[in-house]
């Protein structure tokens, strides 16, 4: 069957033929948005390069213009640049944080995080539609990062956000799809491409939430606390790969225990049973 | 009683072949862009293509698409139907337990401007017609709450001439006094009309839209308002813009490719409840039944099998929505569907005009098949290991 456009009609973004992923109108190849922290500004280029990635994260209170080992200076040419809010504590300070990347030529996408919560970093999701719908209006390609919560991503969608990045596990924590369930509603209820960020350890997880049809993985701590990180970058990409390969060809049948030969259910059908 | 006809097109003008893609002026419209997606999806589907392969992938599918649904529907899905039942069985149970809601209808009104060739409230059709007086709807609804009932389905013939919004509001006033749930089954109309109705009591509203081939459908409706096909599709988005809880679909199985109805009708719903997150969603599994006045019209290829493996689809592609089964069918086939995909059951069930406090005043819109009476149909159900439950909304 062609499923091209049922999937389209359902607000799936993903499409066989040409299967881009699509963000505020810009389309990429790549599913895998890595992350530029935690480690040496010396490794992201060949980090980069054995992750195929076209998009890198920034934390913009890590950049350094014109100073010593500003991170804008290590991103290979070519790469889009994902500035995020990180430090910010309200919807005005992500506001800002986002008026200076665009001010330093980061171009228009912005990651909002805002976080109150400073033991496990986990996103204020009341304050991040505050300030999606504020840095939308504004002309922004409004990538927020939240707890997974299906009111609030709709809420996003409505004014305007470009996907959804809810997280997995707590950030850093490397602890896998914690909020398996919740993601998998997500993904099967929003009409944003849904971008699972934070939370994932391993290349098997990140193949685990593309399977389930993630639109896109964003990996940081992961690759940055890897024995080798270009090859652990290198892993990553293959395991994006081929859950979104599996994802679009669709999973084969689980055999469950068969039918009761007796045909308890439909018997009635056919006058048998009681009646 | 004379026959009372009220022949009509869309535009009030008595002309019929009207087009039935065209509204008339007083139509409320909505986007269109539901109804273009499951006209085009479902226009396109062949159930042919399927295999038996295809199947099962979407009997064991944990997310199932479109394309799954109709998989589902297909011929090449039949021989699988005790597999498709005991999955059925298995999403019925995680999300409604044990439950099986019960409600009763109640036609209040036969009057009809519609010429629906299959219909036994066809204006052309030559049967007792009448219209409850209010202090007649509070006696019915009265002996119905007097069985135990909390939920009712208020109906009418589709006059608003002989039943207009007034009228309906005052008897949706009186059910509110007797019951928890009030639901309406009555022409469509603007989303002002419906808030109104939500005002008086209503909380949700079905529309059978009949069949989704917009071609047959215009073959099959004449004349009257009832011809014009969008307004018909745009029903429960505009009840649900005027403030309704829930809302039903279903097409007349029978009138029509079975399967594409089916199919058209579940994509319906989805699409629905993916624009309004927050509605109610419920499906009604009707086939044609004989009515007065037309002995050709028999559910000729929808058998009980056939219809059978449609509700267990409806179940599989829609875990979440309620599944009415209709007293159209035998007990037999009801008791058993109830276990299996059916969530809500009705019992008591008089398709007459005011036949329960009254000694009955106009002609049934088609025959039924079981008219149990409530405390049989909660025994029933009780034997079967299931719970009847009357109501399950706080009115706040």
């Amino acid at each position: 069957m062609d499923t091209k456009g049922l999937l389209t009609l359902m607000g799936d973004s993903s499409d066989i033929a040409d299967d881009a992923l699509v963000l505020g109108g810009r389309a990429f190849t790549s599913r895998f948005i890595l992350g530029s922290g935690k480690y040496s500004l010396a490794l992201i280029r060949a980090a980069v390069e054995h992750a195929g990635a076209q998009i890198i994260t920034l934390a913009l209170r890590r950049a350094n213009p014109g100073g010593d080992e500003n991170i804008l200076d290590y991103i290979p040419e070519g790469v889009t640049l994902l500035p995020n809010t990180s430090g910010a504590r309200t919807a005005e300070e992500a506001v800002k944080i986002a008026h200076f990347a665009r001010e330093l030529g980061c171009g228009d996408m912005i990651k909002i995080e805002v976080i109150r919560d400073a033991k496990y970093l986990l996103p204020d999701n009341h304050e991040t539609l505050k300030a999606a719908e504020i840095l939308a209006d504004e002309g922004f390609i409004v990538m927020p990062y939240i707890n997974p919560d299906l009111t609030v991503a709709r809420d996003l969608a409505g004014v305007g956000a470009a996907c959804v990045m809810p997280l997995a596990a707590p950030i850093g924590s490397n602890r896998g799809i914690e909020a398996r369930g919740l993601i998998r509603i997500l993904i099967e209820e929003t009409e944003l491409p849904v971008i699972v960020d934070a939370g994932i350890g391993r290349p098997s997880q990140a193949c685990d939430v593309m399977e389930m049809g993630a639109a896109a993985v964003m990996i940081n701590t992961a690759v940055a606390t890897a024995g080798d990180v270009p090859a652990m970058a290198g892993a990553f990409k293959k395991a994006v790969e081929a859950g979104r390969a599996a994802f679009l060809a669709g999973p084969g049948r689980v055999l469950e225990d068969g039918a009761d030969a007796s045909s308890p259910l439909t018997g009635f059908l056919r006058g048998e049973g009681r009646l | 009683m004379k026959n009372n006809t009220v022949n009509t097109d869309a535009a009030g003008t008595g002309a019929v072949n009207t087009d039935v893609m065209s509204y008339a002026d007083d139509m409320e419209r909505t986007d269109p862009d539901v109804m273009t997606g499951v006209l085009a999806v479902s226009r396109a589907m062949d159930f042919t293509a399927f295999t038996r392969a295809d199947a099962l992938r979407a009997l064991y599918a944990e997310r199932r698409e479109p394309e799954d649904f109709a998989a589902l529907l297909s011929p090449a899905a039949a021989p699988l139907l005790e597999e498709i039942a005991l999955r059925a069985r298995e999403e019925t149970r995680a999300r409604f337990g044990n439950s099986v809601s019960l409600f009763t209808p109640l036609y209040i009104s036969n009057y009809c401007e519609n010429g629906c060739v299959y219909c036994g409230f066809n204006c052309r059709n030559n049967i007792g017609r009448a219209r409850l007086q209010q202090e007649e709807i509070e006696s019915e609804m009265r002996e119905i709450a007097r069985a135990g009932l909390e939920e009712i389905l208020i109906l009418t013939g589709e006059s608003r001439r002989m039943s207009d919004i007034e009228y309906i509001g005052a008897a949706c006033e009186k059910a509110r006094d007797c019951f928890r749930t009030v639901g309406l089954e009555v022409y469509p109309m603007n989303s002002a009309d419906y808030a109104a109705l939500r005002e008086k009591g209503a909380d949700f509203v079905t529309v059978f839209q009949e069949t989704y081939d917009a071609e047959r459908y215009g073959a099959l409706h004449p004349l009257g308002r009832k011809r014009v096909f969008p307004y018909r599709f745009g029903a429960q988005e505009r009840a649900l813009l005027g403030g309704m809880r829930g809302v039903g679909f279903a097409a007349l199985l029978g009138l029509s490719d079975f399967r594409r109805d089916a199919f058209a009708t579940g994509l319906h719903a989805r699409l629905i409840q993916r624009k309004y997150p927050h509605a109610e969603i419920s499906l009604s599994c009707p086939r044609l039944r004989p009515i007065a006045g037309n002995d050709k019209i028999k559910p000729k290829d929808v058998g009980e099998t056939e219809l059978f493996q449609i509700i267990c689809a409806y179940r599989l592609f829609l875990p979440f929505a309620g599944i009415t089964i209709s007293s159209r069918e035998s007990a037999r086939f009801r008791d058993n569907v109830v276990g299996i995909a059916a969530t809500k059951i009705s019992a008591g069930v008089d398709v007459g005009i005011g036949g329960r406090a009254g000694g009955g005043k106009g002609g049934e819109q088609f025959e039924i098949n079981d008219g149990r009476s409530v405390s049989e149909i909660r025994d029933m159900l009780l034997s079967r290991g299931l719970q009847p439950v009357m109501s399950e909304y706080v009115y706040v």
